[in-house]
């Protein structure tokens, strides 16, 4: 019985996390704030958002009328479609983290991560009634279908910085400082991955042309 | 099982023969011969719109002596001449039969009383619509007006007006004649357009010069150079025409072959343009790739760059074909700019060139010159072409449901057409199907017309679902406030003393 009601609770403190989203988004400063000072938020909730927002992605890639969005689906990965999102999620979260503590965050990762995700909430919210709207409107009333789909990415871009603001508790030219020096970190990663992939191929290029030369000499 | 393989391996055997015995003519067409772009710009082979008749050298056509580079040729009803300019002379046919021609007479020299009767380098020769012959002499540096008997009526020579630079000579090369006899005439080193003289051979301007574009990076880069480096820099001058046809309706169409990969793609220089008498560029580019011959090319086989497209021939349905001397390849375009389709290539069997240098049309058959090979290549349409011509000529006619059963036949024949498919679209439109019509059209990405085809569906719909519209209108609208005013009611009823 206590298991049972256990879990109901923690199904309601999700539920009321993952609403906490939507004052999140009416209202950044107060809202995050709150999510990690007065723990309003939740890692589950983040991961719903996360998933609701691939899902407008990919909803977006199918439904979306063609008079906007144009798929060669020949050529379409859905992974590497996912991956355009989760991995400089993955990236700027890292990033941010190792550039913050060294100055003053007082964010942690996983804080970062949630603040991250609750500000995606305007993109899945947005994207899909517009996937809807798309096919009700003709290419001449197509300018709707672009302010509006410019206003969820503007939106989410709005919320990311004030959600890193308050969670390091900076001060605005601070953030959009640090914001910029995030973008070069992710830079550098990617820069240093390139490398270490090339260099790991190399190195086992190295050995299998060992092994085969000796393969020879035998 | 054993008599089926058998019959499997008598199966096969019989197509390999039956394989083997098809003339490599035929083979041609499933190698690539005919093609055309989807709407992401991949190419879908076609069948073939238009066949070879035959390929005739100047022996074939009554002739002692090979052409020597010849440069221009100019189709009259049934009539051809070809400028033969490095014999210096200008010969014409008739066409007697699809495939026969019967020589008229070598024209090397006209009667009249001026110096010098006699050509020197001839590169083009226009007809008027009351018979005159206007030729280029080019190395004379004059542009003569001769009769039908060939008696010397006028000539023009080089402008003495002060826009003309008089520096320069005149090397008249290409010249066209409207119906009140003016002559416009593409000169080799003028970039300030074509040149237009009046019917009595006045010099009367510059017409339909390409605007020139001067980008601030552009200006950047000169202020940077060095004296030498700008020299070898582009010049930002109007670019030189290479030829240029007049249309039934007196527009003129020109093609330049000096052109960049880049410009093209970025719209800066036009390989086409359609000039109003103004010299505006009127030419419609509904495509969705730009008027540029091939849309892309790869470097090779001793080939490079964008098509280069040398001279235009426009028919009598607005449907304009331009060749490529590069490649060797015809591209044939509609009155809205989407490629037809394209064909040809270099090589030695019919139907493949050398170097084509001059395009013209007699009613539907394409003749094709070319200058390294010394030949005439004549190609008719295919039953497919004709379809397709016909297609297009009944849309204009306003017979829309011909139209779409002819496109039906064309998408019979090939099924990767996309304008198959968008004609039918359009012609189910014109007919207000317009659910078919959209399914048309949004198989082959065609937003415009999908657009205009959903406007009226929409419309359609609401009319017949008028109350459906309403109620759920009035739902949305109504239901919070009802929604709100049971709470409230509960609200009250649950914190009242009545029940307690």
């Amino acid at each position: 019985m206590i298991v049972a009601s256990g879990k109901k609770e923690k199904y309601r403190h999700y539920l009321k996390t993952l609403r906490f989203a939507l004052y999140c988004i009416s209202h950044p400063i107060d809202g995050f704030w709150d999510l990690t000072h007065e723990k309003r938020g939740s890692i589950a909730a983040a991961n719903t958002i996360l998933i609701l927002t691939l899902a407008a992605r990919i909803a977006k890639l199918q439904f979306t009328s063609f008079i906007f969005n144009k798929v060669y689906w020949p050529e379409v990965n859905i992974f590497l479609y996912l991956a355009s999102i989760l991995f400089p999620l993955a990236l700027w979260c890292v990033g941010n983290w190792g550039l913050t503590t060294l100055f003053d965050g007082k964010g942690r990762l996983p804080q970062i991560y949630m603040a991250t995700c609750y500000a995606f909430t305007p993109y899945p919210l947005i994207q899909f009634p517009l996937i809807f709207l798309s096919n009700i409107v003709t290419k001449d009333e197509g300018d709707f279908y672009g302010v509006l789909s410019a206003i969820s990415i503007f939106w989410c871009a709005v919320l990311i910085i004030l959600a890193m603001m308050q969670i390091h508790e900076y001060k605005l030219s601070k953030t959009i400082l640090f914001s910029i020096g995030t973008i070069f970190a992710m830079l550098v990663m990617v820069f240093i991955l390139l490398l270490f992939f090339s260099m790991v191929s190399q190195g086992v290029a190295f050995f299998i042309s060992i092994g085969k030369e000796i393969l020879f000499r035998l | 099982m054993k008599k089926c393989l058998v019959r499997l391996s008598a199966c096969l055997l019989s197509v390999f023969m039956s394989l083997s015995l098809i003339p490599p003519a035929c083979v041609r067409a499933a190698l690539g011969y005919t093609y055309n772009y989807d709407w992401w710009g991949d190419v879908q082979f076609s069948p073939d719109a238009y066949e070879v008749v035959g390929v005739y050298t100047a022996k074939d056509l009554g002739l002692d002596m090979d052409f020597n580079s010849p440069s221009g040729m100019f189709i009259h009803e049934n009539r051809i001449f070809v400028c033969d300019t490095g014999n210096n002379r200008i010969i014409e046919w008739e066409r007697t039969k699809a495939d026969s021609f019967s020589l008229v007479r070598i024209i090397d020299e006209f009667k009249g009383d001026v110096e010098n009767t006699t050509f020197l380098g001839p590169t083009d020769i226009a007809v008027s619509a009351d018979g005159y012959l206007f030729i280029c002499d080019k190395n004379n540096g004059r542009i003569l007006k001769l009769d039908q008997d060939l008696n010397f009526v006028m000539e023009i020579t080089k402008p003495t007006d002060e826009t003309f630079d008089q520096s320069l000579d005149f090397l008249p090369h290409k010249l066209t004649v409207d119906s009140a006899g003016r002559v416009y005439c593409v000169a080799t080193n003028v970039n300030k357009g074509l040149i237009k003289f009046e019917a009595d051979g006045r010099f009367a301007g510059f017409l339909g010069a390409t605007p020139v574009t001067f980008g601030w990076t552009d200006y950047i880069w000169k202020r940077l150079a060095t004296r030498q480096q700008r020299e070898q820099m582009e010049s930002f001058v109007p670019t030189e025409y290479d030829n240029l046809y007049m249309d039934y309706e007196g527009f003129i169409y020109v093609c330049t072959t000096n052109v960049s990969a880049s410009n093209l793609y970025s719209g800066k220089t036009d390989a086409i343009r359609k000039l109003n008498m103004m010299g505006n560029d009127i030419l419609i580019r509904n495509g969705n790739h730009p008027i540029i011959g091939d849309i892309y090319f790869d470097e090779g086989g001793g080939y490079s760059g964008p098509s280069l497209l040398t001279d235009i021939t426009v028919f009598d349905n607005d449907v304009y074909v331009a060749v490529d001397k590069v490649r060797g390849r015809l591209f044939a375009y509609d009155d809205q700019g989407r490629l037809l389709y394209a064909f040809g290539g270099n090589g030695n069997i019919d139907g493949y060139f050398k170097q084509p240098i001059a395009l013209d049309h007699m009613e539907k058959d394409l003749f094709v010159l070319d200058l390294r090979d010394r030949s005439i290549t004549v190609f008719t349409p295919t039953e497919y072409g004709r379809l397709i011509f016909q297609a297009i000529e009944q849309f204009r006619a306003g017979e829309y449901a011909a139209s779409g059963r002819t496109w039906e036949e064309i998408k019979k024949r090939n099924g990767n057409y996309d304008l198959a498919y968008i004609g039918i679209g359009r012609s189910l439109l014109r007919q207000e199907k317009y659910r078919e019509a959209m399914d048309y059209f949004e198989s082959k990405w065609d937003d415009e017309n999908y657009s205009m085809a959903f406007k009226q569906y929409r419309k359609e719909w609401v009319e017949e679902n008028i109350v459906l519209v309403f109620l759920l209108a009035f739902a949305v609208l109504c239901l919070p406030l009802i929604i709100g005013r049971i709470r409230k009611i509960k609200h009250i009823l649950d914190t009242s003393d009545l029940f307690k």
